[in-house]
C-alpha cells in the first residue's frame, strides 16, 4: 500500500481484516480506504472519482459555532425588519421577507407559502440552530449533548433545501421587474440577508462531515 | 487491470461492495455486509439501493407532469388601474426582453426552462445508461450527476420572484402583482426533480463501468 503525501486515506485491499472504524468507503463511488492519521491543511480526496473525503482545518468548530450565531441573529434581524419597499403614485408599501414567504397565504396556495417560508427562512436557521447544538460541548471538550447524533444527520439532510442563496437571486430578478413600475426602497433587512447568504456559504465551507462524525464517535465512546 | 486511468491512477479500485462490507453513505464509516444500520450516525445502510430506480423514474415522472401546467397556466397576474395582465414564465421573460432586461430573461429562461428540461433528460440519461451500453464515460456520467443535484435548486428562482413581487407590489387599485397557479405547479415540480436526484444511487454508475470492465 503507497502513502501518497497529500491523502489522508489509502487504498484497502480486498484481502484487509475488516476493523471497525478504520475503513471508509466514497459515499459517490464504493472505493474503499483505510484512513490514516492527516497533517494540518492536508486532504484526502477519493482517487477514482475526486470526491473529497476528509479534510482537516485546525479549530474549525469553533468557527463553525461563530458562524452558525451569525446566521441565526441575521436571520431574525432580516425576517423582523423591512426588506423592500415600493411607492407608486403615492403609494407606499413595504414588505419582509417573511411578508415574500407568505405571499401564498390565501387560498389554495397555503401548502406553497408555508414551502417558501420554509426553504428561505425556517430551515437555513434551523441548520445553524442544530450545527450549534451538535459542535458547541464538543468544541469545549465536553461529551456531546443527547440526540446530537440524529441532530446532524438531519442538517445535514437538509443541505439542499436551504435556499436563502437562491432567494437573493430571486430577489434581484424581482427589482428588475419592478424598476418600470415603481420606485424601490432597500430596508435594512436587505442588507442582513445580503450578508446572511455569505456567512451561510462560508459557514458550510468550513464545517467537514467526516470530522463532526469522528468527534461525536469518539465522545460516544469515551 | 482496470481502466480507471484517468484520475491518475491504474491501480484496481477495491470498493466495499467487493470486500463484503457495506458503507454508510451519510457519514462514510464502513461496516459489515449484512449491518443494517450505521452505528455511528444511525443511517439506513444499503449496498446497493435497487429500489432507488423505482423511486427516481417516479419522482422524474410526477415531476414532469408537475412541468406542464407550470407553463400553461399564469405564473404572475397583474392589476393596474387600467389592464390586468396575466404571464406565464416563458410570457413573462418575452416581457422582460421587450423592456430591455435581455440579462434578466436570460436568468429565468435558463433557471426555468433550460435547467428543469435538461434535468429531465440527464436523469432519464442516467437511470438508463445503467442497463444501456452508452457512450459517457462512468467519469463523465457522475460529473453530470454532481451538476444536477448542484443546480437543480437553483429553478426555485422564479417561485421566489413571484413570491417577492406579490408581497410587494400591493398598492391597492393602482398597482397589484397576485401569484397564477403555475407558482404551485412549478414549486412541485422543481422539488419532486430534486427529490428524484437524490433517490438516485451514484455507486450504479461505477458498478456497471467494472462490469464492463471484467
Amino acid at each position: 500500500m503507497e502513502k501518497r503525501g497529500t491523502c489522508g486515506v489509502q487504498d484497502a485491499d480486498a484481502s484487509e481484516v475488516y476493523r471497525e472504524g478504520e475503513l471508509i468507503a466514497c459515499p459517490q463511488c464504493d472505493a474503499l480506504y483505510r484512513v490514516v492519521p492527516l497533517a494540518h491543511g492536508e486532504r484526502a480526496q477519493c482517487v477514482r472519482c475526486g470526491t473529497v473525503l476528509i479534510s482537516t482545518r485546525n479549530r474549525a468548530f469553533v468557527r463553525v459555532i461563530a458562524l452558525a450565531i451569525t446566521v441565526v441573529i441575521l436571520m431574525i434581524a432580516a425576517t423582523i425588519f423591512p426588506f423592500l419597499s415600493v411607492s407608486v403614485a403615492g403609494l407606499t408599501n413595504s414588505s419582509s421577507v417573511l411578508d415574500a414567504a407568505l405571499a401564498f397565504a390565501g387560498g389554495p396556495m397555503f401548502g406553497l407559502s408555508l414551502a417558501v417560508a420554509a426553504l428561505i427562512v425556517a430551515i437555513p436557521i434551523l441548520r445553524a440552530a442544530l450545527v450549534i447544538y451538535v459542535l458547541t460541548p464538543m468544541a469545549f471538550g465536553r461529551a456531546p449533548w443527547p440526540g446530537a447524533i440524529p441532530a446532524f444527520r438531519f442538517s445535514e439532510a437538509l443541505r439542499p433545501w436551504s435556499m436563502a442563496e437562491i432567494f437573493v437571486i430571486g430577489v434581484a430578478v424581482a427589482l428588475v421587474k419592478v424598476a418600470d413600475l415603481a420606485r424601490i426602497g432597500f430596508g435594512p433587512a436587505f442588507w442582513f440577508f445580503a450578508a446572511l447568504v455569505v456567512v451561510i456559504v462560508l459557514k458550510d465551507g468550513y464545517m467537514n462531515r467526516w470530522t463532526v462524525w469522528k468527534a461525536l464517535d469518539q465522545q460516544d465512546r469515551s | 487491470m482496470d481502466g480507471m486511468e484517468s484520475a491518475g491512477s491504474t491501480r484496481q479500485i477495491v470498493t466495499a461492495r467487493d470486500s463484503g462490507l457495506v458503507a454508510c453513505t451519510r457519514c462514510s464509516l464502513v461496516w459489515p455486509a449484512d449491518k443494517q444500520r450505521c452505528a455511528r450516525c444511525g443511517s439506513a445502510l444499503s449496498s446497493r439501493d435497487m429500489a432507488s430506480m423505482a423511486r427516481v423514474w417516479a419522482w422524474l415522472a410526477i415531476g414532469v407532469i408537475c412541468y406542464i401546467p407550470a407553463n400553461l397556466f399564469p405564473m404572475l397576474i397583474t392589476s393596474t388601474l387600467f389592464s390586468k395582465s396575466q404571464s406565464t414564465i416563458v410570457g413573462g421573460a418575452i416581457d422582460l426582453i421587450h423592456h430591455g432586461a435581455v440579462g434578466v430573461a436570460i436568468i429565468i429562461i435558463v433557471a426555468s426552462v433550460l435547467i428543469p428540461i435538461g434535468k429531465f433528460v440527464a436523469v432519464a440519461y442516467l437511470a438508463l445508461s445503467l442497463n444501456h451500453h452508452v457512450k459517457m464515460s462512468a467519469h463523465g456520467r457522475h460529473k453530470l450527476y454532481e451538476y444536477v443535484e448542484f443546480i437543480g435548486r437553483w429553478s426555485m428562482i422564479d417561485v421566489f420572484v413571484v413570491a417577492i413581487l406579490s408581497s410587494l407590489v400591493q398598492l391597492s387599485s393602482v398597482a397589484a402583482i397576485n401569484p397564477g397557479p403555475a407558482a404551485i405547479t412549478f414549486a412541485l415540480s422543481v422539488i419532486f426533480t430534486m427529490l428524484a436526484a437524490q433517490s438516485f444511487d451514484p455507486r450504479l454508475i461505477w458498478d456497471a463501468e467494472e462490469d464492463s470492465h471484467t
